[in-house]
């Protein structure tokens, strides 16, 4: 699931960041998760643009089925009669 | 006279046109529930007692359960039962004394989900930190859904947010939320589900506390947040939601972070990132400067070293030559001494003593120039050890043009198809350049 991805990738961004700024790794290694973070960090950006931005409603149809469509504010015929 | 059947109807019809609508308080004893759905007991006080039914299409209506012992207050009328003659009230409403019926109903099913487990702390999912799908079940019509949507939108104006319209009070509410919970999570991709509903009275909020609702939100496998009414309406829902959210915008406000927040800590942490390597660089690059510079001071101290070297090796041969001469010299004077006594005798022997005391004179040198050596060997290990050479051993290497031998520090200072000498801990590689890239690392 993206949402998990991304909370993943956000918390070892965190996690690089805090390691660069102990200062008490050898240079290859430092790289090695500045390469890291650096991927993240574009993962993250491009996880974020992608996201879409949708308001739908889930209803269903006189057959039973479940079906989505887009929400518009004065609709109001949706809810299910008791 | 009066037949039995007459007198019994003839109390019957007084009884009901007297006792057509009363209010009576007392204590339930001898309930009892057969499967026709009526409910029998006992009203009683310290002193009296009347027997009572709640015929099945009242005991429906009841929202709480009866119990033995239970202070209540009752409307209903008085009939008399003519097989037995006796007479009885029959219940039309049945309340607590001193606590709404509503609430009882509240605290019983409380009670009875508490004691099943639903409510308890190690049973809460966690909210996922980023949802990219939102599920609202509530209300198309009401205040809340505007107020989750506006928060919503504010806060992440790129989420996907699917709603599941419901009734939210009245017949029926608790099934359709219920129905709605499950559907959303049928649906697969939710990460999180708002349940909820504006403010109301006790009784338009009653949905949240059926047990149909209860048990929906505790068999959700996405994690629900509860948005019921205002801060100090407390349902059900919110015992058993893995949040509980005060009301419907503060449920928006928990289940996403603000995206201008987001992408600004990406930033930032990206930025921090790529100082902490530019400062480390620097820092690096200075540590091989100065190990550039230890070298070139190891080139001098062993060509002190070989100087010195040349140098003792010049006064040792000094010293044996001069051994030697005097040596000779005294061969001679013997010679000359002995040649009026025993010449040939003399002479034999001392030419005997010249080769040996020359050998003699060899060894001794050779003994001195290693020793001489050896301690330069021990000198040039020591400077060895102390020597930047090391950071080779860790794996760095030095850059050199070939053929000038200019220690390379910027990319820009070679063109493609220059030759270079990579010097590694052990051996070299000579490279040449097929691409020049001047970026910093960041």
């Amino acid at each position: 699931m993206a949402a998990v991805k991304f909370e993943q990738a956000m918390a070892r961004l965190e996690a690089i960041v805090g390691e660069l700024e102990k200062n008490d790794l050898p240079l290859d290694e430092s790289l090695k998760i500045f390469e890291e973070g650096i991927r993240l960090s574009k993962n993250c950006l491009k996880i974020l643009e992608e996201a879409e931005h949708k308001v739908e409603v889930l209803v269903q149809d006189k057959n039973g089925k479940k079906r989505i469509h887009a929400y518009s504010p004065d609709d109001t015929a949706d809810e299910p009669s008791s | 006279m009066l037949t039995v059947s007459e007198l019994t109807g003839l109390l019957r019809t007084s009884i009901e046109e007297q006792f057509s609508d009363i209010w009576l308080e007392g204590e339930l004893s001898n309930l009892r529930a057969p499967g026709s759905g009526h409910i029998y007991c006992t009203l009683k006080d310290k002193t009296s007692q009347i027997r009572a039914v709640l015929f099945r299409s009242s005991a429906v209506r009841l929202r709480f359960a009866l119990q033995e012992g239970m202070h209540v207050i009752v409307r209903g009328r008085l009939t008399v039962y003519e097989p037995r003659g006796e007479y009885q009230i029959v219940l039309d409403k049945v309340e607590p004394k001193g606590i709404g019926a509503l609430q009882l109903a509240f605290e019983q099913l409380k009670e009875r989900l508490a004691a099943e487990g639903l409510f308890d702390q190690e049973r809460k999912k966690p909210i996922p930190a980023f949802p990219r799908t939102v599920g609202v079940v509530t209300s198309l019509t009401g205040a809340a859904i505007r107020d989750i949507l506006a928060v919503l939108r504010r806060r992440w104006p790129t989420l996907h947010i699917l709603i599941a319209p419901v009734q939210v009070q009245g017949e029926g509410a608790g099934r359709q939320i219920a129905e709605a919970l499950a559907d959303l999570n049928d649906w697969g991709s939710v990460d999180v589900i708002i349940v909820g509903r504006g403010g109301g009275s006790l009784e338009d909020l009653w949905s949240f506390n059926e047990e149909i609702v209860v048990r929906a939100i505790a068999a959700s496998h996405v994690p629900v947040v509860s948005a019921v009414g205002h801060e100090i309406d407390v349902t059900l829902a919110d015992f058993v939601a893995d949040l509980r959210a005060p009301a419907p915008s503060a449920a928006a406000e928990a289940v996403v972070p603000v995206l201008v927040e987001i992408v600004e800590r990406l930033r930032e942490l990206t930025v921090r990132m790529g100082q902490v390597m530019l400062r480390h660089c620097a820092f690096e690059r200075q540590r091989l400067d100065a190990g550039i510079r230890g070298l070139t001071d190891v080139r001098v101290r062993l060509q002190d070293a070989a100087q010195r070297t040349d140098d003792l090796v010049d006064q040792l041969r000094e010293m044996v030559q001069q051994l030697l001469t005097s040596a000779r010299k005294r061969i001679h004077e013997a010679q000359r001494d002995l040649s009026g006594l025993n010449p040939l005798l003399t002479i034999t022997q001392g030419l005997a003593t010249v080769p040996q005391f020359s050998k003699r004179l060899e060894g001794q040198m050779g003994v001195i120039l290693a020793q001489h050596r050896q301690r330069i060997h021990a000198t040039l290990a020591q400077l060895n050890t102390l020597s930047p050479l090391a950071i080779l051993g860790r794996g760095y290497s030095i850059l050199q043009t070939i053929p000038s031998r200019q220690i390379l520090h910027r990319a820009s200072d070679v063109e493609v198809g220059q030759e270079l000498e990579a010097q590694l801990a052990r051996g070299r590689l000579s490279c040449k350049v097929t691409r020049v890239c001047d970026d910093s690392i960041v």
